[in-house]
């Protein structure tokens, strides 16, 4: 586990919307996983969100969305870049449209996750992302490890 | 001759026969009453049916508040709409209203919702959920030509409650008295929001509980006829309360309000029958019909037992009931009609008074107007092809029902008890307890999502290929008549009197600093004035402090 350090979440929601049911469940879904889990309120603008990412080291932001806030995300990608940590993974859950989900593919989110999406893909998924960002090369042999460890 | 197994009665000898058959496992509903195979006159005593069920339109009032229900008067048929302008919503509710909605209910945009005008937000973010209605203007185009005096409007409305503000004075402006206004605030229920739904949480606990006992008294004065509070079991519903802790939790929230008015001097006969509720409708059926039974009970009984209420239009329990979009799937979005109409029906069964079905892509967005149509015709089919409403109350005197009415009814109780030796509901939210029980519920209920144990179609059982299943595209708003939004906003504060804004808002800072003043009254002088909405909300917020909720981190 040494070599593993926990992975690091911050989920949070911007824009206007505050409909918390999705986040809550998915946060408390990490922690039983073994990640850490940074939960912030609603309404959060994007230079917040990018400043606890840098503070708090995170390997993952999960971003909750519901009717359109999901529009601001690829600034917050773009805001991102510049000014936050490098190697952070983006996924976003809640209501998207189908056809905006490339929008937000295209400004570099690694994920969307619908309603209906089931926790555990999302922890296998979360997982293999962040072994493969943190050791490319042996990112296989690391996922099977943690397989292991949490099965 | 093969010796049988001897039985004493039909009983011993069903139950022989089912554990030979049966699968075994056990049935629990979602409030966690685990339900009988079977249920017989031995899980009901009729004897009490006086007591305990009766008949319509007297207490206990388990059967319905109106000695009639349907048979007298068809329950509201409501439809949301918001989408886009002003002009946008007076199409969509005219059309409505000629395809059989009987009521106007406006849904303002999120960014509204949050008590900002468009000028103050995202403009990527303007006009895509709700309609976008910041000044009186705005609301005289929205309900151009819908006679005040003869619609029953639903206001979706949180404090300080500005769109209502823009109604009296639209009202006065056409010489339609306020004492004829019908309709309801709802979203009025700030503890509701501030446990489970933060977007319409806009003024802080103590700021949101002074703006509704002002405006409740308001009301009580000027508007006799328009419902002042909606307490709303909706979005703890929405965010995971099981249907029998909503049901406590709601209740809780109204005594607390009830006790609120009478503080102020309010004789409990001379308001308390303008409360009304709004409820979630869960596909789980028999459960929900059992809920508002049980809740209709209860209600009648409390307001007698604590506040000593003695009118019988007081204890009416009368509630809106709106399909519940947790139950609707993104996934195969036209099977959610089907979901919708059974929801429609428990919602009909439970004697509900107003009713919202849900369009099937609600899970998706604000339904477009195809959608909102077929929505609206379910309830037609419903009210009118089915049959349903041909005999009142007619799950009542089912053992099962009766059963389950009686034990949703206690475990209600046991919430409001628990929230009681908390000392009342403003303190059990402040403190956290409600919104971790709500998102433990939640917990539960997703863990028997994800094991299997609790279908849901489309989703974890009976999927389709990707390719099969895509959602139709969302429909935008038009830039052409959103950037007219803001034209007419623009021009509309650069034609008022600058000098009366600021006195609007000043007196209305005055007001808010003074507890025996009606800080109501002030709202609508401020608009009257001038004031647009969100500079109303954004001067209550810094008089009575911001919404924030509360972390649990």
């Amino acid at each position: 586990m040494s070599q593993n350090p926990p992975i690091r979440v911050l989920l949070t929601k911007i824009g206007l919307d505050g409909h918390d049911r999705g986040y809550r469940l998915v946060a408390a879904a990490l922690r039983d996983a073994g990640m850490e889990v940074i939960l912030t309120g609603p309404w959060m603008s994007a230079a917040a969100v990018v400043n606890i990412a840098v503070q708090e080291d995170v390997d993952v932001i999960g971003i909750s969305s519901l009717s359109f806030d999901h529009l601001l995300i690829p600034g917050l990608m773009a805001r991102l870049k510049s000014d936050g940590p490098e190697n952070v993974i983006v996924i976003v859950g809640g209501i998207v449209p189908d056809e905006d989900v490339p929008l937000l593919i295209d400004a570099g989110v690694a994920a969307v996750f619908p309603p209906g999406s089931s926790l555990k893909d999302l922890v296998v998924f979360l997982r293999e992302k962040v072994s493969a960002d943190r050791n490319p090369d042996v990112a296989g042999a690391e996922i099977a490890a943690e397989e292991a460890i949490h099965d | 001759m093969i010796d049988e197994p001897k039985c004493a009665t039909k009983q011993e000898a069903w139950e022989l026969e089912f554990a030979a058959s049966a699968s075994g496992k056990k049935r629990v509903n979602r409030s966690g009453i685990e339900l009988k195979p079977i249920y017989t006159p031995d899980d009901w005593d009729a004897s009490r049916f006086d007591a305990n069920v009766g008949y319509p339109g007297q207490e206990p009032y388990a059967r319905g508040i109106y000695p009639a229900m349907y048979l007298g008067q068809d329950w509201s048929r409501r439809m949301l709409i918001g989408f886009g302008t002003p002009e946008d919503f007076n199409r969509r509710q005219r059309e409505m209203l000629a395809s059989g909605t009987t009521a106007v209910n406006f849904i303002p945009c999120n960014s509204v919702f949050r008590g900002y005008d468009i000028d103050e937000v995202d403009p990527l973010l303007v006009g895509t959920c709700g309609t976008a209605v910041n000044t009186l203007d705005d609301m005289r185009i929205a309900l151009d030509g819908i006679d005040l005096g003869n619609a029953s409007i639903g206001m979706n409305d949180p404090s300080p409650f500005t769109l209502f503000a823009f109604v009296l004075l639209l009202a006065e402006e056409r010489g339609t008295p306020w004492a004829a206004l019908r309709g309801t605030s709802n979203q009025s229920d700030y503890i509701s929001h501030f446990v489970a739904n933060h977007m319409f949480y806009r003024l802080s606990l103590d700021g949101a509980r002074r703006v509704l006992r002002d405006h409740i008294l308001f009301v009580n004065r000027h508007a006799p006829r328009w419902n002042p509070l909606s307490i709303v079991g909706q979005h703890m519903q929405q965010a995971g309360a099981t249907p029998a802790q909503a049901l406590g939790f709601t209740l809780s929230s109204a005594l607390y309000y009830v006790d609120q008015c009478c503080q102020a001097g309010l004789p409990i006969d001379d308001f308390v029958y303008r409360f009304t509720f709004f409820f979630d409708v869960s596909i789980s059926l028999f459960e929900e019909v059992a809920k508002f039974r049980a809740g209709r009970r209860l209600w009648s009984r409390l307001l007698k037992e604590r506040f000593g209420a003695r009118n019988p239009r007081s204890l009416r329990f009368k509630f809106h009931a709106q399909t519940s979009g947790v139950d609707l799937t993104r996934q195969q979005p036209l099977n959610n009609i089907a979901r919708v109409a059974l929801q429609g029906m428990a919602a009909i069964l439970g004697g509900m008074q107003s009713l919202h079905t849900d369009a099937y892509d609600e899970a998706l967005a604000t339904p477009s107007e195809e959608t909102a149509r077929i929505a609206i015709m379910t309830q037609n089919i419903l009210a009118e092809e089915t049959g349903l409403t041909d005999v009142i109350d007619p799950l009542g005197g089912a053992w099962y029902i009766e059963s389950l009415t009686d034990e949703m009814e206690d475990k209600a109780l046991e919430v409001i008890h628990r929230v009681d030796a908390l000392g009342g509901m403003f303190e059990a939210v402040r403190s956290g307890y409600v919104q971790r029980v709500i998102g433990e519920s939640a917990r539960q209920f997703q863990a028997r999502v994800e094991s299997g144990e609790q279908t849901v179609v489309g989703v974890n059982k009976y999927r389709l290929p990707d390719h099969l299943d895509r959602a139709k595209p969302i429909p935008r708003p038009d830039p052409e008549a959103v950037n007219r939004q803001y034209d007419r906003l623009r021009r509309y504060k650069s034609n008022r009197s600058q000098s009366a804004l600021e006195r609007g808002l000043d007196d209305l800072s005055r007001t808010a600093e003074d507890p025996a003043a009606n800080v109501y009254s002030a709202v609508i002088d401020a608009i009257r004035r001038g004031a647009t909405h969100g500079e109303v909300v954004g001067r209550l917020r810094r008089d009575l402090g911001f919404g924030q909720p509360l972390h649990v981190p």
